[in-house]
């Protein structure tokens, strides 16, 4: 894989919190045009991995390169795009949905953020594209689990940003609404864009990820899902095989069996196939 | 009755040092008005309370030189946040201590300072042949408007003019800062300058309403106008114009207060503002204690008469 | 400098009965302080310590006007405050700290607004900036009072209050009554607060609730050192800064809080395991790329 098909470098990276070593060594390659997990248990450096591909903590060895640059330059142009957890936002503060996505252009505008036409234009079609346009005015508390999820989509998609980060975007929400984010997530995967996501939804994954990074401290694999998303990774990343991941260990690759079914079909398993959700 | 209350009104009027005062309030109001809504969504009022108390060596130190207070007032409110942001870089301490730490740690280094202001007083007098004007201290910490000087005007407007300029002008930025700075770094913002910008804003607030209302009581400018508009609306233009209007409100109530029953008159803008809160939590539409407890009365009348209540 | 001028430097304020009792009571009051403060720090209640210490004017006043111990007004208060905080914060969406600091200014300013208008203000000065140097009997005898209780109370519920501070839902898990810990804790502060006043004065009471603690987080993991800790540095920190203030001639308060701070960035740079010169060092040692960290197996 040469340079330019790589978005997303991380190489081999240490990160301490106050003398803690969250993460070491850390090596990771997401390439473009693909949608990529990365899974681990909490606390064991996932989600340390994710702020420093964000740019939101210094390694304090090794380095990012987001297609090629260092991220201090990709965020100065904008190029990642980033969805917060549910927790981390104050759902209270007295901002509307359009202003939230409006937030995803301050990039572009002038200093004093003074919105121009193709703002304004960007704004709308986000909303048309998560389908919020009706809740533009409302307030971000006052929108469904589902709603919110998308209303931060669509700030992310009026950024114009190829490379979006989304963490843990499946929690909380209803089964319509995973769904229509996957199908969107799908449609932008298929338009070039990359997408990494940070969930603990190991059951649901194998069916519209590309790739996989196992996190245990260090990143102990990553890849293309069939040979990356293996018995012996997710052993080492868990420390053992979870109840509700059945592997047909017949065949010659090893996923859980539920995603094999349905990539053969073409669709996503429905939710009472998943156990364990 | 009513010539009555309008002498009521216009009698202090006719005293320069009430319409002074009136002015520098409605002024300092404004100003704390506007910075109290990003204080307080920003979850800052300890950091106000801090910076607002850290300015007083500040301040003495620079009438022992016979700079103007501001200037003192400022170095020393942004070293005390440098401070604060550089010892919690490297302790695993909260921040809520650290900020405690340092803040009471200027102003005990403040209130030394102001114990030896007589003999220290005298040492600038024997070395740089320049002798310090008495100063007030109670001024300093509590306010005392009604006593304003045109010099410590001058210094309010100018603080006060700059803060309002810039956070107007960046109110923007400086709202993302608030509600995600991680969004905000994501896109390339300086999340650092817009961080200290906010701190050094607070500083400017705290020099502009040392004269008004002290060091003591500052962060209720700070933090209970913003507290008001919360409770009265979910859009943020109409949050600042509702703390804007209740800060000049309690700002003139408090010092005609003052005026008449010859108190502190930093106590009674304060407590004007604190009552105004009150009142506010109680009738406010929707949000407020009796709203709340109509719409649960009209609730369980509801489910009473068989309806099922309806999801919120 | 011989050893007998540094002996006398040492022993001259014992001569005067003033000095000895101000030693002893700021000790004392360093003692109390230094073992709430460990609470404190460890639940998140610094912000509320600075409100309630504040919040303790207005009874303070009330008491001087009507004749009554100020301890009992400042306790009162003082409580009142907190209980004011409470209320506020269940009945409005406002968040925390925005109600603690709205309430506790509009105390304060009901205090000032009293004190202003009632002509005699020699006491309240010292309530304000603390006068441990000029100590009087009824002052002496409450401030023991209040610490005594203080410590006694916290002598009994000991483990019971770290394990609120720690996880409360255990607590109540196990049977605990979580209300009745968090107001006792709340009139623990509020006695602490009255104690402190005549050390420190009502403005850096709030440093005797946080500096002692912070320092003894610094230097240790386990809960009982840092309690001795605290109070070792808390003595210490009275003791100098009433010393300092002897010979300086300067506000007792504010030597109290400087030595203190001084002690807690002290401790911030030479501590064995987290000081700063120790990390320093740490990390200037190489870590090689082979070292096998041990991964998380457990959740």
């Amino acid at each position: 894989m040469n340079e330019t098909e790589t978005a997303i470098l991380v190489d081999r990276i240490t990160v301490d919190y106050n003398g803690v070593v969250a993460l070491h060594d850390a090596e990771l390659r997401v390439p473009r045009g693909a949608i990529c997990a990365l899974v681990g248990m909490n606390g064991a450096g996932k989600s340390t991995l994710f702020k420093a591909i964000m740019g939101f903590l210094k390694p304090a060895g090794g380095r990012v390169l987001i297609e090629g640059q260092s991220v201090a330059q990709a965020q100065r142009k904008g190029r990642l795009a980033y969805m917060p957890q549910a927790e981390e936002v104050d759902w209270a503060f007295p901002v509307s949905v359009q202003d939230v996505v409006l937030m995803g252009r301050y990039g572009f505008m002038n200093i004093l953020r003074t919105p121009r036409a193709i703002d304004k234009t960007k704004v709308t079609e986000s909303l048309e594209r998560v389908g919020m346009s009706d809740f533009r005015t409302r307030q971000i508390g006052e929108l469904s689990g589902g709603q919110r999820k998308r209303a931060f989509l669509a700030r992310a998609l009026a950024q114009d940003a190829r490379i979006m980060l989304l963490d843990e975007p499946f929690t909380g929400i209803d089964a319509k609404t995973e769904g229509a984010i996957v199908t969107l997530l799908r449609e932008l995967r298929d338009d070039g864009y990359t997408i990494v996501i940070c969930t603990h939804d190991l059951a649901s994954l194998a069916s519209f990820c590309d790739e996989v990074a196992l996190i245990n401290r260090t990143v102990l694999a990553y890849g293309p899902l069939e040979t990356t998303f293996t018995p012996d990774n997710i052993a080492r990343a868990y420390g053992g095989i979870f109840n509700h991941l059945v592997f047909d260990a017949g065949a010659g690759q090893a996923i859980p069996r539920q995603a094999l079914a349905a990539r053969a079909r073409g669709t996503q398993p429905a939710a009472d196939q998943l156990g364990g959700r | 009755m009513l010539l009555n209350l309008w002498q009521l009104l216009s009698e202090p009027f006719e005293f320069a040092f009430m319409v002074k005062a009136l002015a520098v309030g409605i002024l300092v109001g404004v100003v704390c008005a506007v910075l109290s809504c990003f204080i307080t969504l920003k979850g800052w009022s300890l950091m106000g309370d801090a910076v607002s108390h850290a300015v007083l060596p500040g301040v003495v130190l620079a009438y022992l030189v016979g700079a103007p207070f501001g200037i003192g007032a400022f170095t020393f409110g942004l070293a005390s946040v440098l401070l604060i942001g550089w010892v919690s870089a490297r302790t695993p301490l909260r921040a809520d201590a650290i900020i405690g730490i340092v803040f009471t740690a200027f102003f005990g280094v403040g209130l030394i300072l102001v114990s030896k202001l007589p003999s220290l007083g005298e040492w600038t007098a024997a070395n740089f042949g320049y002798t310090p004007p008495l100063l007030d201290v109670r001024s300093i910490l509590f306010g005392n408007v009604l006593g304003i000087s045109n010099g410590d005007i001058v210094q309010t407007v100018i603080a006060g003019g700059i803060t309002l300029a810039i956070i107007l002008l960046f109110r923007r930025d400086l709202l993302l800062f608030c509600f995600d700075p991680n969004h905000a770094r994501a896109i390339g913002l300086n999340t650092g300058l817009l961080h200290y910008t906010l701190l050094a804003l607070l500083a400017l607030s705290t020099v502009a309403a040392l004269q008004t209302i002290g060091i003591v009581l500052v962060v209720a400018m700070l933090v209970t106008p913003g507290a008001i508009a919360y409770m009265l609306t979910d859009r943020f233009g109409r949050m600042l114009a509702l703390a804007v209007s209740a800060s000049v409100i309690s700002c003139i109530i408090g010092i005609y207060a003052s005026y008449y029953l010859k108190a502190s008159t930093g106590g009674c803008i304060v407590l004007a503002q604190a009552l105004l809160f009150l009142l506010v939590l109680v009738v406010a539409p929707r949000r407020g204690l009796i709203a709340r407890a109509w719409s649960t009365q009209r609730r369980n009348a509801a489910s009473g008469a068989g309806q099922r209540p309806s999801v919120a | 400098m011989g050893i007998e001028t540094i002996w006398l430097w040492f022993a001259a304020p014992f001569q005067y009965p003033f000095m000895r009792t101000a030693l002893g009571v700021s000790a004392f009051v360093g003692v109390v302080c230094a073992v709430l403060s460990c609470y404190l720090v460890l639940k998140g209640w610094s912000l509320l310590g600075d409100a309630l210490s504040h919040a303790v004017l207005p009874g303070v006043a009330f008491a001087y006007i009507l004749g009554l111990p100020f301890a009992l007004g400042a306790f009162v208060s003082g409580l009142a405050g907190a209980l004011t905080i409470g209320w506020v914060k269940r009945n409005s969406r406002v968040k925390e700290d925005t109600v603690i600091g709205l309430v506790f200014t509009a105390f304060f300013a009901l205090g000032l607004i009293v004190i202003s208008m009632t002509p005699s203000t020699v006491h309240l000065t010292h309530i304000l900036y603390g006068n441990v140097l000029g100590i009087e009997f009824d002052d002496l005898l409450q401030t023991l009072i209040a610490g005594s209780v203080a410590l006694a109370v916290v002598g009994v519920l000991r483990r019971d209050l770290l394990l609120f501070c720690f996880d409360p839902n255990h607590a109540r898990a196990i049977g605990l009554n979580t209300q009745f810990l968090y107001y006792t804790l709340l009139a623990l502060l509020a006695l602490t607060a009255v104690a402190a006043l005549q050390a420190v004065g009502l403005i850096l009471v709030v440093a005797m609730l946080i500096t002692p603690g912070a320092t003894g987080y610094l230097l240790t993991d386990r809960f009982t050192r840092m309690q001795l800790l605290a109070i070792g540095v808390a003595v210490i920190s009275c003791i100098l800064g009433v010393y300092l203030s002897f010979y300086l001639d300067a506000s007792t308060g504010g030597c109290i809080v400087a030595v203190q701070a001084l002690l807690f960035f002290g401790v911030m740079f030479l501590a064995p395991r987290r000081g700063l010169l120790v990390r320093a060092r740490q990390r200037r040692s190489v870590r090689p790329a082979s070292t096998q960290l041990r991964p998380v197996t457990e959740g």
